[in-house]
């Protein structure tokens, strides 16, 4: 067999013809490598050609046919036949995915953390600068209307903003940031949209300190308004929530709940530098029995602790008759 | 390698339960965003072990399993994993690397030719979509996942054909200096 190989190999012949043994040896190795290289070589492109026509003839049957197609059909019903195979797959499987999904969402998780802690504190930022937005609303929109009501607009308020405040035992002051230029002078009178806050301390060019009702020295005559009782209002000391309605005459004929207005002037020697009819506050309770011993315990209607806008009364004697009314109860 | 039906049906074994686990867990499995592909792994280590032959014919095979439990064009995943089966084995027959990190480079240079192929492919078949970073991300992002998972699969591959692989050189050699020569083995 081998002989009639290397007969049939006619370099080998040759070769043999010239008397050399070895070198025929060599020659037909190298001519057998060849053909089985040559072999080795038509085989794999042969094999990857038809591989590549299988996916072309595919490809184009399976785009020309139909969807009720024998292509498309056979492809429906291998997938029936695997889906056992694959449900039960699943299931064996379960575990492990939701292994690596817990991993996968214990990332996502603290991701999506983060994400929610920024999202929260942007919203609450956005809360609190709304809120502040609805309580300066609220605010001014009660300087309007009580300006509108009470026939402030009469006394030429001026609506200025507080920047700053001072608030201690002794002393309740606050800054606004308007001031002479705007037409405030000292002893003018201070409201916001509840009632009287207070009255103008020192003034400057362009801002102003104002008194409030709390502090120590603040003082301004008074009238129960339902009882029609005039007295003094005087701060107590360390409570800057708490007046006192002081020097009423008849003190039993104020009551709890009466409102306390301002007096206005009643000498013409001593004006008062608030117009009448300014509310301040309400009885909130009255101690003592007799006529002499009675406290009378007023609550300032404006709240101090929060005052953002005030109005400060630049002409509060310019007509005592519009100031007859008092503002409604808030 | 022999070509027997028992190496057959262990290719084939291989190629089924291949394309079970990854329907079945992988793909519902998003790490960094995206599943892992096994696929073009599979592919790559059958290719790099066995030959371009027999790396064509499973990437053949497997991508027509693909294409049909996923319903999807039959002979579009084949093709691409037929090229990549192929060049695996080319590989390894003219170069025949024998660095312990080529199946990663494999596995990864496989996935990443399988995910632009296949995207290339769908693209020349008329799918209207806009080439989105959203895309590159998710083949970049694949890619770097089957590079890890890449070893893994090799070795899972090699420990399956084990007894129908040629003995590796490398580790007749290993063999040769630990015993002496005298393995039994060898002379079984």
């Amino acid at each position: 067999m081998a002989l009639r190989k290397v007969l049939s190999c006619p370099a080998a012949v040759s070769a043999a013809a010239g008397g050399s043994l070895l070198l025929a040896a060599a020659v037909f190795s190298l001519e057998l490598f060849i053909g089985m290289y040559d072999r080795q070589v038509r085989r794999r492109r042969a094999v990857l050609f038809a591989l590549v026509a299988c996916c072309l003839v595919l490809l184009t049957a399976y785009f020309g046919e139909s969807s009720g197609g024998p292509l498309k059909s056979v492809q429906t019903g291998a997938m029936e036949v695997v889906a056992p195979v694959q449900e039960g797959a699943n299931r064996a499987l379960k575990p492990f995915r939701d292994l690596f999904g817990w991993f996968g969402d214990t990332l996502d998780a603290k991701d999506e953390r983060d994400e929610l802690e920024a999202e929260r504190d942007e919203l609450r930022q956005q809360v609190a600068r709304l809120q502040l937005a609805e309580n300066e609303n609220a605010e001014l929109r009660d300087l309007v209307d009580y300006g509108r009501g009470s026939g402030i607009d009469a006394y030429q308020p001026v609506t200025a903003r507080v920047y700053s405040r001072s608030n201690s035992s002794w002393y309740s002051t606050m800054e606004i940031n308007k001031g002479s230029s705007d037409g405030l002078s000292v002893n003018q009178p201070v409201i916001n949209g509840k009632g009287l806050v207070g009255k103008v301390k020192t003034v400057s060019d362009g801002n102003a300190v104002v008194m409030l009702l709390s502090d120590s020295e603040f003082g301004v005559s008074a009238l129960a308004a339902e009882a029609n009782q005039p007295g003094s209002i005087q701060p107590v000391a360390g409570s800057p929530g708490d007046l006192l309605l002081d020097l009423v005459p008849q003190a039993k004929q104020v009551r709890t709940g009466d409102r306390v207005v301002t007096a206005g002037t009643v000498s013409q020697r001593l004006p008062s530098p608030f117009p009448q009819g300014l509310l301040i506050g309400t009885v909130k309770r009255i101690e003592g029995e007799g006529e002499l011993d009675r406290t009378i315990h007023v609550t300032p209607a404006a709240d101090m602790r929060r005052l953002d806008f005030v109005q400060v009364l630049t002409r509060p004697a310019a007509d005592l008759r519009a100031s007859t009314t008092t503002p409604p109860p808030p | 390698m022999s070509w027997t039906t028992a190496t057959i049906a262990r290719l084939f074994g291989l190629g089924l339960v291949g394309g079970i686990v990854q329907l079945t867990t992988v793909s519902q499995v998003a790490i960094f965003g995206v599943p892992a592909d096994l696929s073009p792994l599979l592919v790559g280590a059958i290719g790099l072990l066995c030959g371009s032959i027999a790396g064509a014919g499973f990437g053949f095979g497997m991508g027509l399993f693909m294409d049909t439990l996923l319903a999807q064009t039959l002979g579009l995943t084949s093709l691409v994993l037929l090229a990549v089966g192929y060049a695996a084995g080319r590989l390894r027959e003219l170069r025949d690397p024998a660095h312990g990190l080529v199946p990663v480079a494999v596995g990864a240079a496989a996935t990443a030719a399988a995910a632009i192929g296949f995207s290339v492919l769908q693209f020349l078949l008329g799918v209207d979509a806009p080439v989105s970073l959203l895309l590159v991300r998710q083949i970049l992002m694949t890619i770097v996942l089957n590079t890890l998972l890449a070893l893994p699969v090799y070795l899972a591959c090699r420990r399956v054909l084990a007894a129908f692989l040629p003995d590796d050189p490398r580790r007749r050699r290993r063999r040769a200096y630990t015993t002496g020569g005298l393995s039994p083995l060898s002379r079984a």
